[in-house]
């Protein structure tokens, strides 16, 4: 397993990175005036990771066929995948504030027809698993080595589909599949537990035959130690499940089911930004 | 001429379209016997997927291996896809614009004993409404044959049905050759009346056409194979001509070929008569194929009946 523990200058460039994507997520939800903050943020330090230092990518060549891919099941998510897909230079950052606009490129939820560097489109929750499996058996067919991680959400696999696809992977020994669980306890009415309880995740995930990663979703050296040891598994699909926070990193949205899918009003904008931007200094002068 | 099964020219077109092109990839759901996709699977053990019970998966992996530059064709009973798998063929594969074939069997009360539950006759209207989707439906063997290499040629997603049963054939095989999609088949002219089928009833329009002619009615008989794009060109040509239109299909008269020319004609204002035949807003049964078409009223004399009451 490949040991990040030294690479202070790397977890600190991509600490700061993550908070400048969350200011991001906050401008275009006050922007767009909807949006889901809750669940943008709390699978931001993931897909940061991904994107910044983990994926081999080309924003200049998006359908390049040996790219890992990237797929955003929990399409709501959007914000933090176009702030990211933005940062990468896949479009110009001012389309961001045009999110859910009539013309823009940036539709509420993903759209690959619409996006560069968006994969498939999303938001009808529980498929997107099954699309990196189709990602990874063509990677596999054609003998390429690049790799396939989907984000899914804890709600999210209530869904039926999410378990065929768990079934299939597994299968078809998709070594070259990861899964990231955005285990943050919420979705829109309540709490998991309450709701479906998937407290046996890990148990469930292991029986379906995955390799099992937990970890802190937020801590950034965690998240690149898990993703080298996905990459290295051989035999099985990787799923990481990632303990989040939901509206991580501004405290009033911090397991807060009611910032799931509401923006923030002027003066939660301002708030926010105010911590986020405490926390960005902080980061700087660490 | 003997009757061929559709489903064994799908089967065996899928090899010869495999041989030549390494891209294409077949999915199927527990149903690869009945779909003859196993003729696929045989040849190509690697680019054959058999997803298991499982049709949501198949759809979203056939929409990811297309994303990779596969041309993927999946099949299962047309119950199951499109019935099962709405929201899987929208969001994956049509909104995603992603190269998948959709080639389902067991459309139709033609499918027999099965009864209703394996009696598909809502697909056409679920895929006709979906943006970015082709449909087809084969009214001959040979016809099947083309429209899955039409599939495989060009571009996009894409649906076609045939049911359970063995055909007769109505072309030569090298009839079909400038097949094009969007290009209905006009197969007799005629003055007095028009009969637009599509499937298997398109050769009950061809015996209607031959009862009505020796009763000195000259009917023209349309196969609309290619339902979407909708051939409104022959359509609007021929109700000028003859003012009085049928059309029948092992469908639901809702949603179908009956919707498709209605609102044409309605839009266009061309004043016809005007009768859809088709299964009436109700679920089929359990029985043998020919007594439940004659049950349905879709044989071919119902159509020469529906043709002289418009006269
Ligand atoms: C199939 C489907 N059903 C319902 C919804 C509406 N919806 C959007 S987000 C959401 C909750 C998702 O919860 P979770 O997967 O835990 O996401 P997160 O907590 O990370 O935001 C629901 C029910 C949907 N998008 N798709
Ligand atoms: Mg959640």
């Amino acid at each position: 397993m490949q040991n990040h523990a030294h690479d202070k200058e790397l977890i600190k460039k991509l600490n700061l990175k993550a908070v400048r994507v969350r200011k991001q997520i906050i401008e275009m939800l006050y922007h767009a005036k909807s949006g889901h903050p809750g669940g943008s943020l709390s699978a931001t330090d993931a897909i940061v990771a991904l994107y910044f230092h983990h994926m081999r990518h080309n924003p200049k060549n998006p359908g390049d066929p040996d790219r890992d891919r990237f797929i955003l099941s929990k399409g709501h998510a959007a914000p933090a995948l176009y702030a990211v897909l933005a940062e990468s230079g896949y479009f110009s950052k001012k389309e961001l504030l045009t999110l859910r606009q009539v013309g823009s490129i940036l539709q509420g939820h993903p759209a690959n027809t619409r996006t560069p560097g968006v994969e498939v489109s999303t938001g009808s929750l529980g498929q997107g698993l099954s699309f990196g499996i189709g990602v990874a058996l063509a990677g596999k067919l054609d003998k390429k080595n690049y790799n396939v991680y989907v984000l899914i959400g804890d709600g999210e696999s209530e869904e039926g589909q999410v378990w065929e696809a768990a079934a299939s992977a597994s299968h078809h020994k998709l070594d070259n599949l990861t899964a990231l669980l955005d285990r943050n306890m919420l979705q829109i009415d309540g709490c998991t537990e309450d709701i479906v309880g998937l407290e046996s995740t890990k148990e469930r995930w292991a029986a379906f035959g995955w390799n099992i990663i937990e970890i802190d979703g937020h801590d950034i050296k965690q998240i690149l130690d898990a993703l080298h040891e996905a990459d290295s598994y051989k035999g099985k699909p990787t799923m990481i499940i990632m303990r989040t926070v939901k509206g991580r990193g501004v405290s009033f949205m911090e397991n807060n089911v009611d910032f799931h899918g509401v923006a923030p009003n002027e003066e939660e904008y301002k708030q926010a930004m105010k911590e986020l931007d405490e926390t960005e200094k902080k980061l700087m002068e660490d | 001429m003997e009757k061929i099964n559709p489903r064994d020219m799908y089967g065996e077109t899928l090899v010869k379209l495999g041989e030549k092109n390494p891209n294409i990839v077949v999915l199927d759901a527990d149903l690869a016997k009945s779909t003859k996709t196993y003729k696929f699977g045989k040849r190509f053990p690697e680019r054959f997927f058999d997803m298991g019970i499982a049709e949501a998966n198949m759809i979203s992996v056939a929409a990811g291996l297309a994303s990779c530059g596969k041309t993927a064709f999946a099949s299962t009973f047309a119950v199951f896809v499109p019935g099962k798998v709405y929201d899987q063929i929208r969001m994956s594969v049509a909104y995603s614009n992603m190269n998948v074939k959709m080639f389902s069997t067991h459309a139709g009360v033609s499918v027999g004993k099965d009864g209703a539950s394996h009696q598909m006759l809502e697909d056409i209207a679920l895929m006709r409404v979906m943006p970015n989707m082709k449909v087809f439906a084969p009214s001959d063997p040979f016809q099947t044959g083309r429209i899955v290499e039409l599939m495989a040629e060009n571009y996009g997603p894409m649906y076609a049905r045939v049911g359970r049963e063995a055909m007769y054939p109505i072309y030569q095989k090298n009839e079909l050759e400038d097949m094009t999609i969007g290009r209905s088949i006009t197969l007799k002219e005629g003055e007095d009346a028009t009969i637009i089928a599509h499937g298997m009833m398109v050769r009950e329009a061809l015996i209607a056409h031959d009862t009505l002619k020796k009763q000195g009615v000259n009917a023209e008989v349309i196969d609309m194979w290619t339902i979407k794009p909708f051939d409104a060109e022959a359509v609007l040509k021929s109700a000028k001509k003859t003012g009085r239109i049928v059309t029948v299909e092992e469908h639901s008269i809702i949603g179908g070929i009956g919707s498709a020319v209605a609102e044409l004609l309605s839009e266009k204002k061309v004043n016809v008569t005007f009768k859809r035949m088709g299964v009436n807003d109700t679920f089929g049964e359990s029985g043998d194929p020919s007594d439940l078409l004659k049950k349905y009223c879709l044989t071919s004399e119902d159509i020469v009946e529906n043709v002289k009451k418009l006269m």
